[in-house]
């Protein structure tokens, strides 16, 4: 069956095989031609951000070339954008002005829906994608970030591109692409109490490492899988970049489909009935075939935080720094990133002192997130000496938010409250957490220097930033929760 | 695009797996809308001894007289993960690499590195490996010749003897688009047909996906 359906892929899709996964239909209804080993992928959604999105136009512009279809082209204003309160095009980051300003005058040169920085509807493409119903089942979905593969969450084709692929696909509404393979991860089990989808995404990191699942299409399935409402689904498929996958996704069921239901750009009435019965097909076969397959149990998964350098240096809140061996890295890694987080192999990860928690980015930002943190800091203050930062990831979450009151939780609590964009997920020369500083942080990268020259980060859930943020170590949220 | 047949140059070892393109350019040194002029950032936080500054560590492989001029970089796993900046590539570039070997690349990198005319060349862990520790201790110059065109790398053999090449293989599409210095948009553009029809297709079946 597996090499029928290979064939038939490859001949442009005149052969449909019998059982298909998620990834083939979709795959099979967007081949515009087959180009020797590889098709031309039609592409339904492309976004763009300041930070990649403005050389991308510029470029096509340069070379005369034209936007294929811009009414399905959106762009934001999130990497760089100041979140201080009354926020401008000024920045804190060396000359990020320049990259708003210019994308700006790009996207509406060639004609393109902008969600500018004072846009009601501005955040962090992510989290404002599935938010608007932009990002819907069966579509496929670029954009020059990595983190695009979240979106897959929806039960699309989402992965992130470079700059000259965005240009292509803008270009001539395709990417040309080889068919890649596909990997099923089952997470099989009930979660515990403040047990998510952050600490199931690095507990396969530390299983399978951050290679694990280099050039795949991954699906993730499985009753835990199911049983995750859509932000939480959201929250698997972004890390799905950092196990080096293509993409992340997610079979849609009426989980997706009540989410969706009613969003700006969602199909309405008669479109919306039809679109419903062609989504419900879109799940895997029984017998669809994956290239690799793997299942986890997580009946007894912990909340989950990341000790060293990359995201696979992951251990439960509760363990200890692992021996080089157990945390598949080679001594000479392992040595470096114990140096640079000044760690010791067998020390507790709950004895240590923090200086910073941060709750934002796509990964962990969107309101069920912040409601999760809120509800752990209410009545609450964060530990003397520890700055604590809440950006939500857009700024519909943020009024969300404020109508619950959250905001006045966190602001109580000793948390500054931003506008929404990526923030300190990422340093870009402007704000930082400071040189050596510790931060337990709701983010999706614990590379050195990622968060700023020297700054340790610790990836966890929102939760257990807030139980840190209190405690001003790292902390077990449970622990606190039962006290 | 330069098109890529032989190169032979200066090869550089940095075995570190899963070396991610925030280290590789970190967002601080992107400063401007352009492609161009980013290989004084290229590495960094690595290559100097202050951030943001620019005083050499002199332990970092690129700070040694005897790799300063590599244009070939002979990297671990999984090079170039995390963000999909092409600025990575454009970094590497403006430094003067034109290939990159190693066992395996990030997905969105290798695009990238193709998109641009870098070779992002695979070979056997092993075999990376063994490159890397002839470049750091051989007495020889530290050189290597990659022959696309035959498919073919040649590393600095032990003195009076003949270079054996150790054979790679490149897939077809990329290897032809490398040779010839071809621009996939500019080939798609004048290749791709049906795209009208197949949206007039789709249009039908989905009509909510055309706003």
């Amino acid at each position: 069956m597996g090499e029928q359906g290979q064939q038939g892929r490859l001949a442009g899709g005149q052969a449909e095989p019998s059982a298909r996964s998620l990834f083939d239909k979709i795959w099979q209804t967007h081949i515009v031609a087959a180009a020797g080993g590889s098709a031309w992928i039609a592409i339904d959604r492309i976004f763009l951000h300041e930070r990649t999105g403005a050389i991308a136009l510029e470029g096509l512009q340069q070379r005369g070339r034209h936007v294929q279809g811009p009414e399905r082209v959106f762009c934001t204003i999130d990497h760089i954008v100041d979140t201080r309160p009354g926020r401008t095009d000024d920045t804190l980051s060396p000359s990020g002005r320049e990259f708003i300003t210019r994308t700006r005058a790009a996207a509406n040169a060639a004609g393109i829906r902008l969600f500018d920085v004072t846009d009601p509807d501005q955040g962090i493409v992510h989290v404002i994608s599935p938010e608007l119903g932009l990002a819907l089942p069966g579509l496929t979905i670029v954009c020059p970030d990595s983190h695009t593969c979240t979106q897959g969450a929806v039960g699309a084709f989402a992965w992130g591109i470079g700059s000259t692929e965005a240009e292509h696909a803008l270009a001539t509404g395709t990417l040309r692409l080889t068919k890649p393979p596909t990997l099923r991860v089952r997470f099989e089990g009930r979660l515990g109490a403040w047990v998510g989808a952050k600490d199931l995404s690095l507990r396969l990191l530390s299983r399978r490492g951050a290679a694990g699942g280099r050039g795949k299409a991954v699906e993730f399935a499985g009753s835990a899988v199911r049983a995750l409402d859509m932000e939480a689904r959201l929250t698997l498929c972004n890390m799905a970049t950092e196990f080096s996958a293509v993409t992340g996704m997610i079979a849609p069921d009426d989980t997706t489909f009540n989410y969706l239901e009613g969003r700006d750009f969602a199909p309405r009435g008669a479109h919306w009935d039809r679109a419903l019965a062609q989504w419900r097909s879109l799940s895997s076969d029984e017998a669809a075939a994956f290239d690799e397959e793997i299942t986890i149990a997580v009946d007894d998964l912990a909340p989950m935080i990341t000790w060293g350098t990359s995201p696979q240096h992951a251990v439960a809140v509760t363990g200890a720094v692992p021996a080089a061996e157990e945390s598949g890295t080679t001594r000479e890694a392992h040595t470096r990133a114990l140096r640079y987080m000044d760690l010791e192999q067998g020390q507790s990860l709950a004895s240590l002192r923090i200086d910073a928690a941060f709750i934002g980015s796509c990964t962990n930002a969107r309101i069920s997130d912040l409601r999760s943190a809120a509800r752990v800091l209410s009545g609450r203050k964060i530990a003397a000496g520890v700055r604590a930062l809440c950006v939500p990831g857009s700024s519909r979450v943020k009024r969300q938010a404020e109508a619950e009151g959250l905001d006045r939780i966190f602001k109580a609590a000793g948390f500054e409250w931003r506008e929404s964009g990526c923030s300190l997920c990422f340093y870009a020369g402007g704000e930082d957490l400071g040189l050596g500083k510790r931060v337990v942080s709701s983010t999706n990268r614990n590379f050195e220097g990622r968060q700023g020259p020297g700054t340790r980060t610790h990836i966890a859930s929102p939760a257990t930033v807030a139980a840190s943020a209190i405690r001003g170590l790292i902390t077990d949220v449970r622990s606190l929760e039962a006290a | 695009m330069r098109p890529f047949r032989t190169l032979t140059a200066t090869a550089a070892p940095m075995l570190r797996d899963n070396v991610d393109t925030d280290t590789i350019i970190p967002s601080r040194e992107i400063q401007s809308v352009t492609k161009q002029g980013l290989g004084a950032g290229l590495f960094a936080g690595w290559r100097y001894l202050a951030p943001g500054g620019r005083e050499p560590n002199p332990d970092f492989v690129l700070n040694q007289t005897r790799f300063a001029a590599a244009a070939i970089l002979v990297a671990g796993e999984n090079f170039g993960c995390g963000s999909s900046r092409e600025h990575a590539v454009w970094a590497l570039a403006d430094q003067g690499f034109r290939a990159i070997v190693a066992p395996s690349f990030a997905p969105i990198f290798e695009d990238n590195c193709l998109n641009n005319g870098m070779l992002a060349l695979c070979l056997p862990s092993a075999t990376v490996a063994a490159l890397a520790q002839a470049l750091l201790t051989g007495s020889n110059e530290p050189r290597l010749t990659i022959d696309l065109e035959r498919q073919a790398l040649f590393g600095p053999a032990p003195s009076g003897t003949a270079p054996t090449g150790i054979p790679f293989r490149v897939e077809p599409e990329a290897r032809l688009r490398l040779l010839e210095g071809l621009d996939a948009i500019d080939l798609s553009l004048r290749e791709l047909t049906g795209l009208d029809a197949f949206r007039q297709r789709d249009r039908e079946e989905r009509p909510w996906v055309y706003l």
